[in-house]
């Protein structure tokens, strides 16, 4: 399994869900775990996937999720999970 | 899900609002075996060797950057000191040498190429002396070749010729370049570090392996933010609170120095835990030591406040890294520090007083702008000061100035990218020709004599 992290940052809106887990499925990327909340006023969604079996290259996939929260409006930030953990956890 | 939330919102804003990035990954490359029968086969040994090993170090940090979300601002290589390789060659083999490094920087995109170095804290070999006096050429038909010059240790004490020297090549490099800008790639040390990855003071030293990846990680940014949220806590909070900011920054360094070695073949050196500072506002170091309750920077406590950052820094680092090494510590260069550009403006921040912090923190005199009129002595003597404080008390110390062409105190000078503006800023106007002039060599202290 090769995990990665979207994380979601902005205004809530109607079918952020929808749009992110339709590109994800069109690459054949599979979603392990989904949260959503209210940070300091500000909407914030994490999303665990695991890109092993995608069909496009990570870059391709990042780049694709960036675009996708330009046009929506949000901050929309696709990273490798070894960032977090090696931050976060020894 | 493993982390909570809230631990990955924090690394994405540390990275989206608060300018944590690598600040550099350099590729330490030894040039020692492209050693050719003339100055010719020499250039194009190490025009292959270089090409070869660093070609792809460009695309795979940028692969790195994709995969990990985080920004790798500058792919750099440093070399072997070209001293070493120069053998018999005249001043103009040294400035072939320099245009070849160009060349090779060119060719793999990086955006300095730090090695045209020599070492001479305890005598010169004529190679060095060549070397030396070639710099001023060399940068002048060069702009991304990094230069400098070691001329004192704790072991050896401080090589008072090459001080002198250097104070005459800093002005004519200076002169013979626009506003001085040559002197941005010329750096003087003292306890140079073999390992730097931070230009323009990176080289390959003797003691590294073939080639070596090294990591400097950065984050003032975050430390400040951090130090936001305790605004009026004890000191003890501030340390802790900049340890575990630290911590994590390095492992950032850590992760990316590892991903790095492995996928360019070579071996992992060292990550340098430092706070480097640019031109952008919320990434200065002097914003921090304004954090800790000073009015401005160079206010009195700012000796102590640098002192505590520079310490919790490498407290933190040091454990979040397998192996830590280079400069690590707090940089506080002028020109590429807004707050320190505006303490330097308001009249806060003199050179004498940042002499005084370098006495804790883990560079020196650096980016410094003077006015054009300041005699090569007097820059010799501010390098004897700060050579002075690394050999007596066993630091690195370092000093990057600009004796800028035309301008005087008041003035600004523009460098453009990272390297920041400079204000002119006011020297001693008593000379040190007599002091300078007896050259020699000032002893080891006692305390080089630990066998």
């Amino acid at each position: 399994m090769e995990k990665a992290v979207l994380t979601v940052i902005g205004k809530d809106k109607v079918g952020i869900i929808a749009k992110v887990s339709n590109i994800f499925a069109e690459k054949n990327v599979n979603i392990l775990d989904l949260s959503q909340t209210i940070m300091q006023d500000i909407f914030t969604m994490i999303v665990l996937v695991d890109v092993e079996k995608s069909t496009i290259p990570f870059a391709e996939l990042s780049d694709e999720m960036t675009n996708l929260g330009k046009e929506m409006g949000l901050n929309m930030q696709l990273q490798h999970e070894q960032i977090f953990d090696s931050m976060h956890q020894i | 899900m493993v982390l909570s939330s809230e631990k990955i919102i924090e690394t994405v804003k540390m990275i989206q609002e608060e300018h944590l990035d690598i600040r550099t990954v350099t590729m330490g490359i030894s040039l020692l075996d492209c050693i050719g029968a003339d100055i010719d086969a020499t250039c194009e040994n190490v025009y292959k060797k270089i090409c070869d090993k660093a070609g792809n170090l460009v695309s795979v940090c940028e692969g790195i950057e994709k995969d990990l979300g985080i920004p790798i601002v500058n792919k750099r290589v440093s070399v072997t000191p070209v001293s070493l390789i120069l053998g018999n060659g005249t001043v103009d083999d040294a400035v072939k040498i320099a245009e070849t490094l160009e060349k090779c920087a060119d060719t793999i995109g990086v955006n300095f190429i730090g090695g045209f170095s020599a070492l001479v804290h305890k005598g010169y070999t004529d190679a060095d002396r060549t070397l030396i006096s070639s710099i001023p050429k060399a940068l002048k038909a060069t702009t991304k070749v990094c230069s400098s010059v070691n001329v004192g240790t704790t072991k050896a004490g401080i090589n008072m010729d090459a001080v002198a020297q250097l104070g005459k090549v800093i002005k004519e490099a200076a002169e013979t370049s626009d506003e001085g800008m040559s002197c941005a790639r010329l750096v003087v040390f003292a306890n140079a570090p073999e390992d730097n990855p931070f230009m323009a003071g990176a080289f390959h030293g003797v003691g590294e392996p073939e080639v070596v990846i090294n990591v400097g990680v950065s984050g003032p940014g975050v430390v400040k933010c951090a130090l936001e949220k305790v605004k009026g806590e004890s000191f003890n909070v501030v340390a802790e609170t900049i340890k575990k900011t630290a911590f994590k920054v390095t492992r950032m360094g850590q992760l990316v120095a590892q991903e790095a070695a492995e996928r360019l073949n070579a071996q992992f050196g060292i990550v340098d835990l430092s706070l480097a500072p640019t031109p952008a506002v919320g990434d200065s170091v002097a914003r921090i030591l304004e954090e800790m309750g000073l009015e401005r920077c160079g206010a009195h406590g700012t000796t102590a406040a640098l002192a505590l950052l520079n310490d919790a820094v490498k407290k933190g680092g040091v454990m979040a890294s397998s192996s830590v090494g280079g400069l690590s510590g707090a940089f506080i260069p002028v020109s590429e520090d807004e707050g320190m550009i505006a303490a330097v403006q308001a009249g806060s921040l003199s050179i004498e007083k940042l002499e005084a912090m370098t006495c804790v923190c883990s560079v020196g005199l650096d980016m410094i702008v003077v006015p054009g009129k300041t005699p090569a002595s007097t820059i010799s003597a501010i390098i004897a000061d700060e050579a002075a404080i690394g050999v007596i008390n066993n630091k690195t110390t370092a000093v990057r100035i600009i004796p800028a062409p035309g301008k005087d105190v008041g003035d600004m000078v523009e460098f453009g990218g990272l390297l920041g503006s400079g204000p002119v800023m006011k020297v001693n106007e008593c000379s040190s020709e007599d002091f300078v002039a007896r050259g020699g060599r000032i002893p080891a202290p006692i305390h080089s004599l630990r066998n």
